[in-house]
């Protein structure tokens, strides 16, 4: 089997799985790790979001995260780079080691580790301006030497937009197509040279085709950058990622849902042979 | 049955109550638009049958005389509104967008003290302008400031009586400008600062200018605070500074009226069509403002 499996078929692939060694039932620690997340609970003021995240993501690879709606695996993901900062009522306890060092640390500043750690929303927020000083924003905060430019282009091209794109630079962004929007803003997030790229339901509000390139995509970054992604489409989380967490949610006192992951092992176990009843039931279509 | 008499049966025609009582509606609903209009209509009817053809190039260059109407002009009414227009907006835009951009992005809306401030800015809009004006005479005329009668102390009181109108204006342009851009822009590691400075304000602009706009049009309007802080009447002398004493068109305006000479009310009436040109044209160029530049989220 290729590298790349088909992404247009539904097919689960057999791809990456084959390059890691076999799933153990217990979250495994593989050689190369780019988050190690270690016990880390999320609360919202007295809300228990998520709890016992234990992750080792791995580095240079497509992690996906699937579960139910309202299972936390966006609370989680906003933790990467510290955006659940911005609430002011949440929490996070516990750890996450990204290069050795602890992202939740009191002397780590949150602006500098979004600009390590970049990231791609739901719903395509491009910038009311122009294709091109979309692309510079992030380059221009970091006052990043050398021909804006270049690096423009850079950018839209690892974004797979260059070509649609490079005689109307200077045009609104509001102008694209959802899709195009959306890979405006990965090649945005790509352009001041991150080395993860987090996406949360970066297709959930596109086309079929539009998501098919935006998948290609993906598996074409993979190779200089480390993904996470948050999918709602199991067939998708099938199609790109290497490794997959499934979470889901307990239901505690006073109704409080709160997430936590079952079952996190290669894509391929997970989706053929998990050990988990519960993540069989979720990818085989019984529940969720 | 025909198929007619089905189709009539699955979808009933009108009942004839329904139709009457939306013909009524529309009745009334226009009814209250026309009145409206002719209320407008004859307004400036009255004053553009009387004061336009006092409108010539010797009314608006010439000051203003106690004796002779035809000799009579608005300049230094002009000058003292352009004067007090610029103060105002030179303390209100600062002030009134720094307000909203901090209650909007840094404070904690569930805290006692953040709460207090935006329920006073409520009540300060509702505030009638004569209040702002004893407010002027007592801290800024006198008082602690004692500026005495003069235009700095007009436009800052004028600049206090829109300044909760700016700010609720900025707010609400502030809050347009949606959560995901934000998010975007800091999840590039923008801070807050730069994220408000170049996303949220640039997104916002078009709101705040026009609120801007529609806020000092109301205080050049405004009569009441300038007569009780001692704005001067009909002074033959343009002003030179922030410390000079100053008329400003509502006041002419009043002065011309409150005389028994019938020449001079018509040059009221003449000094109203020019004051309501230039509110026209700034009330235009607030919707041009909106229309051109407004961002469709």
């Amino acid at each position: 089997m290729p590298e790349k499996t088909e992404t247009a078929t539904e097919h689960v692939p057999a791809a990456a799985a084959s390059a890691l060694p076999a799933a153990h039932a217990k979250p495994k620690r593989p050689a190369q790790t780019i988050f190690d997340v270690r016990d880390v609970d999320v609360h919202y003021g007295t809300h228990k979001a998520v709890t016992g995240i234990n992750l080792a993501l791995p580095h240079g690879q497509i992690t996906a995260l699937i579960g139910p709606s309202g299972c936390g695996k966006s609370t989680f993901i906003r933790c990467l780079n510290r955006m659940n900062d911005l609430i002011p009522s949440a929490r996070v306890d516990g750890q996450i080691i990204y290069h050795g060092q602890d992202l939740y640390a009191p002397d780590i500043d949150p602006v500098q580790v979004r600009k390590r750690i970049g990231m791609v929303f739901q719903k395509p927020n491009p910038f009311p301006k122009s294709i091109y000083d979309n692309i510079a924003f992030g380059p221009r905060l970091l006052g990043m030497k050398g021909s804006m430019d270049d690096i423009v282009e850079q950018a839209l091209r690892r974004g797979a937009l260059w070509d649609e794109v490079k005689d109307r630079l200077k045009t609104n962004a509001f102008g694209m197509s959802g899709g195009q929007q959306q890979r405006l803003c990965i090649a945005r997030a790509l352009a001041t040279d991150p080395d993860v790229l987090l996406m949360d339901e970066p297709c959930s509000a596109l086309d079929p085709i539009s998501t098919g390139r935006i998948e290609d995509l993906m598996l074409e970054l993979k190779e200089t950058y480390s993904i996470v992604i948050v999918t709602h489409n199991m067939q998708q989380a099938a199609r790109v990622s290497d490794m997959t967490a499934f979470f889901t949610v307990q239901l505690g006192d006073n109704e409080q849902r709160t997430g936590y992951v079952v079952e996190y092992a290669a894509t391929d176990k997970i989706f053929t042979n998990p050990d988990d009843p519960r993540t069989e039931e979720y990818v085989t279509g019984k529940v969720g | 049955m025909t198929a007619a008499q089905i189709a009539a049966s699955v979808i009933p025609k009108a009942s004839g109550r329904d139709k009457a009582g939306t013909s009524v509606f529309g009745g009334l609903m226009l009814a209250s638009l026309a009145l409206a209009f002719l209320g407008l209509g004859a307004i400036i009817w009255d004053f553009t049958s009387d004061g336009l053809s006092v409108v010539t190039w010797d009314f608006i260059t010439k000051f203003p005389s106690r004796v002779i109407p035809e000799n009579s002009g608005i300049n230094s009414a002009i000058w003292g509104t352009i004067w007090l227009m610029v103060i105002c907006a030179v303390l209100v835009i600062p002030i009134g967008v720094m307000t909203a951009v901090y209650l909007e992005e840094y404070a904690e809306k569930d805290r006692w003290y953040n709460r207090m401030i935006e329920i006073n800015i409520q009540n300060l809009s509702a505030v009638p302008s004569v209040v702002y004006g004893i407010l002027g005479l007592a801290f800024i005329v006198r008082g602690p400031l004692s500026l005495g009668p003069v235009l700095a102390a007009g436009g800052i009181t004028l600049a206090l009586l829109v300044l909760p109108v700016v700010i609720i204006v900025a707010r609400e342009a502030i809050r347009a400008v949606p959560p995901s851009i934000r998010e975007g822009s800091l999840a590039l590691g923008a801070t807050q600062w730069q994220t408000i400075w170049k996303q949220v304000l640039p997104g916002s602009i078009a709101g705040i200018s026009t609120g801007v706009i529609l806020a000092l049009s109301r205080a050049i309007g405004e009569t009441a605070p300038l007569l009780v802080i001692g704005a001067a009447v009909s002074p033959r002398f343009n002003p030179t500074g922030l410390d000079s004493a100053f008329t400003a068109l509502p006041i002419q305006i009043l002065a011309w009226t409150q005389d028994p000479d019938r020449e001079f009310i018509s040059r009221a009436a003449g000094a109203i069509v020019v004051l309501m040109a230039i509110l026209l044209i700034m009330n235009s160029v607030a919707i041009w403002l909106r229309n051109r530049y407004e961002q469709k989220w």
